[in-house]
């Protein structure tokens, strides 16, 4: 899950994460009432999107005073951001985050992930702040210090000062820097993160160190232990198909093309629309109905597809393993008595009862074609479609 | 013959008594899979359906039992707790089915389990199965069929798609290893690997991988230094849009890394036969076998 650059400061600072002074404003009174409490007269106001690459697409400026925190908030407050991580449609700007204004003397990269090789969390620092990493790694891997963490006793204050001195910190910046580590290390362990990103980390005139940008994504199989966290969910930065599947508990995507998909498993459901591709059609979408496809699963299947009016097909693809498919065909002959699905329907059922279903679905009175492999389900739906 | 479970498994089943376990138990005795055991805390004593003994802990059952292997039916909260005590029973083979186990659990797990002589399968996975001796976890076992290939696999149903296309074409297995879709998993593409190349019943090996990290690259460089069989592998996710997680908890390509074009290629590279299509996975072992 993600959250907003304002959310992640607030419980950085929680465990002692040095921030900027700000405060999150929703509108244009509160962006001037936040600006005034700051302890500068310079102030940075910055929109608030899931997305990276704000600053280059116009959503991070800076006020000289609070007359052009005004002006700025009344600019960006409801403006449509577009970012390259946004898609060209871009995210509409709901809230703005104004902070205090610093004097930077350097700007640094901070970071902790799990690298899945080593099956260990590690922090990674690099003196190539403000740029993204990913370019770093790929050009320069060698300016990216690591150090991994053992989960044993977590990360210890020897290796913050082998990434501090790595950096070239001196003086009292290294302890500072060691202290941001060790904090934030605490933070990422205790709301179960599976990133924090500080970029740029900055280290200021006066030898502060401090987290300027702050993102964080946490694992979502460890929310159910952070009811808190779950709060901090923006249902305005989803896809709203997406947040409406996800009240069925279906793992649905939304992707650009026609034919939408219902498969179960997500190894399979990729390998359709992989399919789908090969045959020379476009996915509609990712959707996993799980191992449990009822009446219910495909009935809100088909809605959550039928939602996105580029659909012109549906391929119904399950293989039947604790799931029979007799069970199945039941489901979606009657989902489609309740449902009006009005653009053309394969099916291809395979492992579990499928001759049973397959009797099932042609005694039904529906409309719709039988596939009988995998590779003949996706030229049969691509094939109705040029029809 | 087959790797992991053989002829001398004895499997016990973590969480024997619940919804899940209790299902899937029946299927796999169905089966002829030898279940010696169950374990749920608190319910020790009882007889499962009559015939399994039933243990508070995995300790007990493998002492009365002799069991040395465990199917895990727990939930997410507890499951990494599950793993650890049954490698803490000393079993060489702990197969965890449980799906949405957090990262950091595992994290912990992979270390508590690395100084101990046992196979970890999963999480979030389908198990395993040595077709005509047994199976531990959730697959349909009618669609396998016994004979030479090994099966290696990041999925679930996209397993038993590429098992149905072997069966299909009169291709038996000798063990299919769901190795989970998890970010953080005991046993790689390369551990299951070692141990089909000192198989001799192996022949061929199918390795399923799909977005998401760098597993199939490493499996792609060590087998083209140490493995001699064919190798037919299959990519899931070549339309996956990047920074998004399908489904799978590590099906998510990031910061450009992890994608299937990337790793097809590494594969193609190093001698293994790629199919672009996941409905070419039968046939391509059919030629490969010759």
């Amino acid at each position: 899950m993600k959250i907003h650059e304002y959310q992640a400061k607030e419980i950085l600072r929680k465990y002692n994460v040095p921030v900027p002074v700000g405060y999150v404003a929703f509108t244009v009174e509160e962006a001037v009432q936040a600006a005034k409490k700051l302890p500068t007269e310079i102030a940075v106001v910055k929109a608030q999107i899931h997305a990276g690459g704000r600053g280059k697409g116009g959503g991070v400026k800076i006020a000289k005073n609070v007359q052009q925190v005004e002006q700025l908030a009344r600019q960006m407050l409801g403006m449509t951001l577009v970012t390259h991580q946004t898609g060209a449609e871009g995210k509409t700007v709901h809230k703005l985050l104004i902070e205090q204004g610093i004097d930077i003397e350097r700007e640094l990269y901070l970071g902790m992930v799990l690298d899945r090789a080593s099956s260990r969390f590690v922090m990674m620092a690099s003196t190539e702040g403000g740029v993204e990493i990913e370019k770093v790694a790929a050009e320069t891997p060698e300016k990216i210090l690591k150090e991994w963490v053992d989960p044993r006793v977590g990360l210890q204050a020897f290796q913050a000062r082998k990434l501090a001195f790595g950096l070239g910190l001196e003086g009292k910046q290294v302890a500072n820097a060691v202290k941001f580590m060790l904090a934030l290390h605490e933070a990422f362990m205790a709301n179960d993160c599976s990133l924090a990103e500080i970029n740029p980390l900055v280290v200021t005139k006066q030898g502060e160190v401090l987290a300027l940008d702050a993102k964080i994504n946490f694992d979502d199989s460890a929310l159910y232990r952070h009811p808190n966290l779950r709060e901090l969910r923006d249902l305005d930065e989803e896809q709203p198909l997406e947040v409406e599947a996800s009240k069925y508990n279906l793992n649905y995507i939304k992707l650009d093309g026609n034919v939408g998909c219902m498969v179960n498993g997500a190894g399979l459901a990729m390998s359709t629309m992989d399919i789908i591709k090969l045959s020379g059609g476009d996915p509609a979408n990712f959707l996993d109905v799980g191992g449990s496809a009822n009446v219910d699963t495909v009935r809100n299947g088909f809605k959550i597809i039928l939602s996105d009016p580029n659909v012109k097909a549906i391929l119904i693809n399950i293989f039947g393993g604790i799931v029979r498919c007799d069970r199945v065909a039941q489901g979606v002959i009657e989902a489609v008595k309740s449902i009006d699905v009005n653009v053309p329907l394969v099916i291809r059922l395979e492992g579990t009862n499928a001759k049973e279903a397959a009797v099932m679905l042609r005694e039904s009175d529906m409309d719709f074609t039988v596939a009988s492999t995998l590779k003949d389900a996706a030229e049969k739906v691509v094939k109705v479609l040029k029809n | 013959m087959s790797i992991l479970l053989t002829e001398d498994t004895r499997a016990l089943v973590q969480g024997i008594t619940g919804s899940e376990g209790s299902f899937h138990t029946r299927q796999m005795i169905e089966y002829n899979t030898n279940v010696v055991a169950g374990v749920t805390p608190g319910k020790g004593g009882l007889k499962f359906d009559d015939k399994i003994p039933v243990f508070n802990t995995v300790a007990e059952a493998v002492q009365a039992t002799h069991a040395n292997a465990s199917v895990i039916f727990v939930p997410p909260p507890f499951a990494a707790d599950a793993i650890m005590e049954a490698a803490d029973a000393g079993l060489g083979l702990i197969i965890c089915i449980t799906e949405g186990i957090p990262a950091m659990d595992m994290v912990k797990v992979y270390e508590y389990i690395s100084d101990k002589d046992t196979h970890l399968i999963g999480p979030n996975c389908p198990g395993v199965i040595s077709p005509g001796i047994g199976k531990m976890g959730i697959m349909p076992g009618f669609i396998h069929k016994q004979g030479h290939v090994g099966v290696i696999s990041r999925s679930g149903t996209l397993t038993y798609e590429a098992v149905g296309q072997l069966t299909g074409r009169g291709i038996g297995q000798s063990t299919c290893i769901g190795i989970g879709g998890d970010p953080v998993i005991g046993t790689r593409f390369i551990d299951a690997l070692k141990l089909f190349k000192e198989d001799e019943d192996t022949h061929a090996v199918v390795m399923i991988g799909e977005i998401g990290g760098t597993a199939e690259e490493e499996a792609a460089a060590w087998i083209k230094d140490n493995f001699d069989k064919p190798v037919i592998s299959f990519i899931a996710g070549q339309t996956a849009p990047p920074g998004r997680r399908m489904g799978h908890a590590g099906a998510i390509i990031s910061g450009g890394k992890g994608t299937a074009a990337e790793k097809m290629k590494i594969l193609e590279a190093a001698g293994i036969h790629v199919c672009k299509s996941p409905a070419d996975i039968g046939i391509m072992v059919e030629k490969a076998l010759g």
